[in-house]
């Protein structure tokens, strides 16, 4: 079943977004449209900005230039239809909440101030923990789950949200096999019911089958479009490659004049 | 050592009080509980947020602001202490984050520098003011607190039903409102400490919630103030979660048992104090880390002491 969006704005447009981390850019002049129902990886050498974009795009961070338009709106009027997986690494999870706890806190946004989560947000959160194989673990202990079930645990949340644009976080670092396989039917299910999914990914190797469109970020764009049009030696060569040092140079100059 | 610490007289340490001077005793023990419960239900929060310093730097900066809302109004009124409470404590954020984001300062020391220049201008001005005239506020008393006087305050009548001391009336009326406030915004709380990105990305807005969070730390402590000072508060903000996040991983029974922890330390910190004739606020201390240092001592080999309570996995 796909939706008509061609009279609808695009889910997350981004015009020359610049952010700057104690005055040093990371980021200039960010052009970008992400289209509806897509699944987009955002690709790009250590340091890149990847996150940092994804982190600017909602509000996160302060931007020093440029605006985000989410489905052609400011993000505050669209934050239930948009769903944030951070990496797993920024959250402590030594906190005392069990996995459904967890996962419940993705309806937050669906209930207003002072409202806990009832039966019926306690059914969605069970079948999207089943979603991704977790409902057996709902009552574990966050602490005592390993880096794969964790990484289930915040997608499970996401689905929770009922969102209808995704952010995800480099959602396959250190995770086991068969995780990483759980987690693309997830995202292609995602896809298939009209999602658009946004995703930073640090391996090469597998952007290419994952995803129908490509970012390539090297604290400029690069490329963005179909995989099959980015995924190009030239434009790999061109966000890997030694070409664009000249640009960080810049850069560690501007921060060192400081 | 046998002159050192008096005998262990069942009837001077264990009868009597609860005879004799049962209603010096009472009082005591339930604003003991009332305060460490109080502090445990807020420290809880700071301790998952990693902020248990920032309750120290509230602790000592409040003091000037209690000074300079004395000198200003010339009365120790509840509403006016309160008052002077929240806009110092919401003023010590603001310094330290302030410093923080326009130095290089880290942000330990920036909470060092706010609360330890705040906290000078305090006894600065506190001796101006004692030497202007008689100020009611007394140095001593600020930092190290009175329990032991809570039962000598003006009892409170209510249409003529006798309630108890003005400090644990009042001390009640805050820790009803504290667990009010905890129970309704519980899942915003939750949220913005485990996951502040999620939660902004949720449009629940962290920075309003940590300043939400500051101001209701900053009445509880101006309100054990008077009971415990500056410095014990410290201990009762933070040792109670600790006792209770040794033996729970589930946040609803943590906070029972910072409760536990209370009742417990409370009555057997008075009995040590009767028992060895020193400050009942400082033995309740002394008997709440002996209680997290034997949580501590159980529970070392696993996470979790109670594998019921953390429920099955």
């Amino acid at each position: 079943m796909m939706k008509d969006f061609s009279t609808t704005a695009p889910p997350l447009e981004v015009h020359d977004l610049t952010v700057a981390y104690d005055r040093r850019p990371v980021l200039y002049g960010i052009d970008l449209t992400v289209p509806a129902g897509s699944l987009t990886g955002i690709i790009g050498p250590n340091g890149a900005g990847k996150s940092t974009l994804l982190k600017a795009v909602l509000g996160l961070l302060p931007l020093s230039a440029g605006w985000v338009k989410i489905f052609g709106g400011p993000l505050a009027q669209h934050a239930r239809r948009t769903g944030y997986v951070p990496q797993r690494e920024s959250v402590d999870w030594d906190f005392p909440v069990n996995v459904m706890d967890v996962v419940l806190m993705g309806r937050y946004g669906h209930l207003p101030p002072g409202r806990r989560p009832g039966r019926a947000d306690r059914e969605i959160a069970r079948a999207c923990l089943d979603q991704v194989q977790m409902l057996p673990l709902a009552g574990r202990q966050i602490g005592n789950l390993s880096g794969g079930q964790r990484q289930r645990v915040f997608l499970a949340r996401a689905l929770a949200q009922e969102s209808d644009l995704y952010f995800m976080d480099e959602p396959f670092a250190g995770v086991d096999a068969a995780t990483e396989a759980a987690i693309i039917d997830l995202l292609r299910g995602m896809k298939d019911r009209g999602k658009t999914v946004v995703v930073v990914h640090h391996d090469l190797s597998t952007a290419q089958d994952y995803f129908d469109r490509l970012v390539l970020l090297n604290m400029r764009l690069v490329a963005a479009g179909p995989t099959a049009e980015v995924f190009t030696p030239e434009l790999l060569q061109k966000t890997y490659g030694g070409r664009l040092t000249i640009l960080s140079d810049v850069a560690q100059a501007l921060g060192e004049e400081r | 050592m046998s002159g050192f610490i008096p005998p262990f007289a069942w009837q001077r340490v264990v009868v009597q009080p609860w005879t004799e001077d049962f209603n010096v005793s009472f009082w005591i023990v339930v604003m003991g509980f009332l305060v460490a419960a109080a502090c445990g239900v807020v420290g809880t929060y700071l301790l998952l947020r990693r902020m248990a310093l920032v309750g120290d730097a509230i602790s000592h900066s409040i003091l000037f602001g209690l000074v300079v809302a004395f000198m200003i109004f010339r009365s120790g009124g509840t509403m006016v202490m309160f008052v002077a409470a929240v806009a110092t404590g919401l003023l010590t954020v603001g310094i330290i984050e302030f410093i923080h984001r326009q130095s290089r300062v880290k942000t330990d020391a920036a909470i060092c520098i706010a609360f330890t220049t705040l906290f000078a201008a305090g006894v600065v001005l506190l001796s101006v003011a004692e030497m202007q005239g008689p100020v009611h506020l007394d140095a001593e008393c600020v930092l190290y607190g009175e329990i032991a006087f809570v039962p000598l305050d003006p009892a409170v009548e209510v249409f003529g039903l006798v309630l108890g001391p003005a400090p644990v009336v009042r001390m009640v009326g805050v820790l009803v409102g504290l667990l009010v406030l905890a129970t309704i915004f519980y899942k915003e709380l939750l949220v913005t400490s485990f996951d502040p990105a999620l939660a902004r990305s949720l449009g629940i807005r962290a920075g309003v919630w940590h300043y939400g969070l500051m101001a209701v730390l900053s009445i509880v402590i101006v309100s054990v103030f008077e009971a415990v000072g500056a410095i014990l508060a410290v201990a009762m903000l933070v040792v109670p979660p600790m006792f209770a996040a040794q033996l729970s991983d589930r946040l609803p029974v943590r906070f029972a048992l910072v409760f536990l922890h209370a009742a417990l330390s409370s009555l057997l910190g008075y009995q040590l104090s009767v028992w060895l004739n020193c400050s009942p606020a400082g033995a309740m201390v002394v008997v709440g880390a002996m209680l997290f240092l034997l949580a501590w001592a159980v529970t070392r080999p696993r996470r979790a002491a109670f594998p019921g309570w953390t429920a099955p996995s």
